[in-house]
């Protein structure tokens, strides 16, 4: 019985990350990349150290390591994730053709980094139409 | 509160002792005896909330990893199918959460669930600016955040 759960949990985690780095290769650009692999690898990672808790019952000592790791890993995953988000964007990182919104565009003031909430404070964009990052052409992302 | 969590771990740790044996299940089991204990010897109106709260949080658990677990799906699928189905945005999330540890607490589940990343908390702390994957309508999108995720986050902190 318990050969079936660990066999079923170390697969998906398997395939979890084997999917975020098939989606490093397939993603058109940065930001979609970042947020498929931060994500899917953690979620793998975590499901291998849950198979090795589970593979030894009665040692206390894995199982609260194991706890300890998907902790911090929780903690600090999207943290990390988020400071090379905003990094990338801060130095004009193109976004893939496809974006929908982007909302965020014209709300740094690029002195100070101060960030604005309210939209009507945003940077004039009438003065430059075509200064968005979305990018216009599929290459602009590669 | 705080008090009847520290019972509660107490009562827990005395279950261990009892018994003997230094075990996982062990205190899980202890921890959830303690908790139907103090629920029962309970008397005062205003400790009340301690008890509601508990199973709130491990709805929330549970909540929170049928989303993950949903959204990587989702992700995978579109990772190995040769067609793109997803429409990436950044959309502006105005805050409901008001402290440094609500917006962390939210921030990072946001950012966990796959999909969506966050790309900055604005220098006032009133809005968020998420990068979407699937974006419908960006309306849509903070409203589905604000109804499931913040709402039952806030229940639970505050």
């Amino acid at each position: 019985m318990i050969n079936i759960i660990l066999a079923v949990l170390s697969t998906l985690g398997a395939l979890a990350i084997l999917f975020a780095s098939i989606g490093i290769l397939r993603m058109p650009d940065f930001y979609l990349r970042l947020s498929v692999t931060v994500k899917a690898s953690s979620l793998g990672v975590g499901l291998l150290l849950i198979c090795a808790a589970i593979m030894f019952p009665g040692d206390a000592s894995v199982t609260t390591k194991a706890i300890a790791i998907i902790f911090f890993l929780i903690i600090t995953a999207p943290i990390a994730a988020h400071m090379i988000g905003r990094t990338a964007y801060f130095i004009g990182t193109p976004l893939w053709k496809g974006t929908v919104v982007d909302e965020l565009d014209g709300m740094y003031n690029k002195e100070t980094h101060e960030l604005q909430s309210d939209p009507r404070q945003a940077v004039d964009k009438s003065t430059s139409p075509l200064d968005d990052q979305i990018a216009d052409t599929e290459d602009e992302t590669k | 509160m705080i008090k009847n969590f520290l019972m509660n771990l107490l009562l827990s740790f005395l279950w261990v002792a009892l018994t003997g044996s230094l075990s996982y299940s062990g205190f899980a089991f202890g921890f959830i005896l303690g908790f139907f204990v103090l629920w029962i010897m309970n008397k005062n109106e205003e400790e009340q909330r301690y008890f509601y709260r508990v199973p709130k949080i491990f709805s929330f658990v549970f909540y929170f990893l049928y989303q993950m677990i949903k959204a990587n799906i989702e992700v995978a699928y579109d990772v190995i199918t040769p067609k793109y189905f997803f429409r990436p945005g950044v959309v502006r999330y105005p805050l409901s959460a008001r402290s440094d540890f609500e917006i962390n607490a939210l921030s990072t589940l946001i950012s966990l669930t796959p999909g969506t990343l966050i790309l900055d908390v604005s220098e006032d702390k009133k809005a968020l600016y998420i990068h979407a994957m699937y974006l419908k309508s960006p309306e849509q999108f903070v409203k589905q955040l604000k109804e499931g995720m913040e709402k039952r986050l806030l229940e639970i902190i505050r």
